[in-house]
């Protein structure tokens, strides 16, 4: 059913429709819409969930671990310094092979404190096992917390999944939404059932200590399972297409690519400015386009080589740093063409929406602009150089 | 013979206090207990994989997490309507329940969840090599508070937990001693037919932290019951209900029993300080036997 909703209510919908026998989480902004609503549903037995409300990040982290080690399908949601408090709890969740689902609204971290959107507390955690799936609008933000539970509880793979939207655009942002129906996502979702549990009936040690005989195994399969999701995604998205007629590739999209000289290749809800000023420019007869990245973890660098195997000229928009290296987005994709035979000529590097700073169609014209130049190693987009104090040149 | 809950076969040293308290705590706790561990000491000599000591339901995440992870396990339980006759039991050494897992323990008793927390209070941390904790006690010899020309040890004094337990108007809260086994069994079963969440501080000697030969465990445990320094008492909803009478021994005695306070011997006025924390016990908590002498 369409409704016109806020994204954090779409998601919280998106979740109830899951059916998560316990929630818990701990408010940061952008993330408390979401867990508000969420905890409304269950005052009002609209959502039977056990909702604990905890003291802290790292305790809401703790408490989903628990009831998902209980056999029990969970979910939190958070942001920013939330997500980085509760970092030592995420790698500890996919080790345990957890297939918990959160929702993180992409935010800036401290300091300086900004409670605006850019992408670098999930970049960040990009090592941890979980996998990580970027929004660009409220409709995939629905579908992908739906498909999220029924790829992660998939029993070859069996890790979390992280959810990332982008906070107060996509979060506080109001779309019309095509809502599943309870039916549609009982079908496609069946009830959880974990491979290994805390059982009285059957008792087991969870979280054992895993010495150097042991532990390099653990993480070498949790590597090889990020493989097979490369695999089993599309097919789940295909099934989901299947049972409400809405279609995602779930690990790239291009938009115009076919023909393009010129690609931008962006994650998160800025694919949406990109694809409006795609269409302009192709108005104007320039060959641009976009190559929108949703499924970061794992990376999916044989499905983008392939992609843009005969584009020359490509720019990566990261909206996070590796401060003192080369942009997170734009490294993997120079790592993932490296020693291919067809690949672009020019890779350059875009750094842009740091904070919550608007990246403007302007922003994106100029991007396109700067990939008729000389390559760009790490350039800051709409960078204001009369707020430095020292001369950086 | 019975089989254990807690099985032999672990890897933890000789004369481990913390080894024999988990075994009596488990047989008392039964078959239906679900167990939440911090890291430390008993999770790493317990299990080690592809062994576990555990014949019940374990898990082991982190250091400080433990009782947000009993949390969620209550939570889960109560969602698959399984909560009734099941126990759960979370647990943890000293400094992750002082320190470290302060915050997390006091969220659980906070939210009012069915768990018994047990503290396995071996005053510093032994995992890593006995530093100091918040539960060490006054002028002990650990490797972050050493003895030296100008130190006598640990300068600060045991973390008031039960106390902060009480201020949480929790229903339970108890001390033991595996110098008094049965004592501690009591209290678990005792803990454990009370709704809400329960804490209990269980004092387990370590013969490798606290320098002593590894038989005396319990003598060691039955001392700094019998001196004052480690009083064994019962709160029922904030009401004190019940102590261990003790005919107060000098605190020398359980001094001179141990390394780590080895350095204390020629300081009379260190004993001196170590037995007015042992008076300030006896009075508080009235601990002094009638018709006997010190």
């Amino acid at each position: 059913m369409k409704e016109f909703l806020e994204g954090s209510m779409a998601v919280a919908k998106a979740v109830a429709l899951c059916k998560p026998g316990v929630v818990s989480a701990y408010p940061i902004t952008p993330q408390t819409h979401i867990v508000e609503e969420l905890a409304q549903m269950v005052a009002d037995g609209h959502l039977n969930s056990q909702f604990v409300n905890v003291e802290s990040e790292h305790s809401a982290a703790s408490v989903v671990l628990g009831a998902q080690a209980t056999g029990v399908r969970s979910y939190t949601a958070t942001s920013s310094q939330g997500l980085f408090l509760m970092a030592e709890v995420v790698f500890n969740i996919a080790g345990m092979r957890l297939p918990i689902v959160m929702t993180d609204a992409n935010r800036a971290i401290s300091a300086p404190i900004n409670i605006w959107n850019d992408q670098q507390d999930t970049i960040s955690l990009r090592d941890s096992g979980w996998v990580q799936l970027y929004m660009e609008d409220l409709q995939e933000t629905v579908d992908f917390h739906i498909m999220a539970y029924r790829l992660g509880e998939d029993r070859s793979i069996m890790l979390p999944v992280m959810v990332c939207m982008d906070g107060f655009i996509l979060t506080h942002g109001i779309e019309t939404v095509d809502m599943p129906s309870q039916e549609q996502v009982d079908k496609f979702l069946p009830p959880y059932k974990a491979l290994y549990k805390l059982d009285v009936e059957d008792p087991m040690t969870l979280g054992p200590l895993a010495d150097p005989d042991y532990y390099m195994e653990t993480r070498y399969a949790i590597h090889a399972t990020h493989k097979k999701v490369l695999d089993l995604l599309p097919k789940i998205t295909a099934e989901y297409a299947k049972a409400t007629g809405r279609q995602y590739n779930g690990l790239i999209e291009g938009y115009q690519i076919k023909d393009a000289e010129r690609v931008i290749v962006a994650m998160g809800s800025v694919c949406g400015t990109v694809k409006d000023v795609v269409d302009e420019l192709r108005a104007k007869g320039k060959k641009v386009g976009l190559l929108k990245i949703t499924c970061f973890r794992p990376f999916p660098a044989e499905q983008i080589c392939d992609a843009l195997k005969n584009t020359a000229r490509v720019g990566i928009l990261d909206k996070s740093v590796s401060l003192g290296s080369y942009a997170p987005l734009a490294a993997e994709m120079k790592a993932a063409f490296f020693g291919k035979k067809k690949k672009p000529e020019i890779i350059s590097s875009f750094v842009a929406g740091l904070g919550g700073r608007d990246i403007t169609k302007e922003s994106v014209k100029e991007m396109f602009s700067m990939l008729t130049q000389k390559e760009k190693a790490c350039e800051y987009i709409d960078l204001k150089p009369e707020l430095l104090k020292e001369n950086y040149e | 013979m019975n089989k254990h809950l807690y099985a032999p076969g672990h890897t933890a040293c000789a004369g481990c206090g913390q080894s024999l308290a988990v075994r009596l705590v488990m047989d008392a706790a039964g078959k239906n207990t679900i167990v939440a561990n911090n890291t430390g000491c008993l999770e790493v000599f317990s299990t080690k994989y592809p062994e576990s000591a555990f014949e019940v339901p374990f898990v082991h995440s982190l250091f400080e997490n433990a009782p947000a992870v009993a949390s969620g396990v209550e939570a889960a339980l109560i969602h698959l309507g399984k909560k009734e006759g099941t126990n759960i039991i979370a647990e943890a050494g000293d400094g992750g329940t002082a320190d470290i897992g302060l915050q997390s323990l006091s969220g659980m008793w906070e939210r009012g969840h069915d768990i018994l927390y047990i503290c396995y209070d071996n005053e510093a941390y032994m995992n890593t090599g006995i530093q100091r904790s918040g539960l060490t006690p006054h002028l002990a010899n650990t490797t972050t508070s050493p003895k030296g020309q100008r130190s006598s040890g640990n300068l600060r004094f045991k973390k008031p937990i039960p106390e902060i337990a009480n201020a949480h108007g929790i229903p339970y809260v108890a001390t033991a001693s595996i110098g008094f086994p049965q004592d501690i069994q009591r209290k678990v079963k005792k803990a454990l037919s009370i709704k809400g969440p329960k804490y209990m501080q269980i004092h387990v000697p370590c013969p490798l932290g606290w320098q002593f030969a590894p038989q005396a465990s319990v003598d060691v445990g039955k001392l700094a019951v019998e001196t004052g320094l480690y009083p064994l008492f019962e709160y029922e909803n904030g009401q004190l209900t019940g102590v261990r009478k003790i005919p107060p021994k000098p605190v020398e005695e359980y001094l001179k029993a141990q390394g780590r306070f080895k350095h204390l011997l020629n300081n009379p006025e260190g004993i001196a300080e170590l037995q007015a924390v042992a008076d300030r016990n006896i009075a508080k908590y009235g601990l002094k036997a009638e018709n006997t002498s010190a």
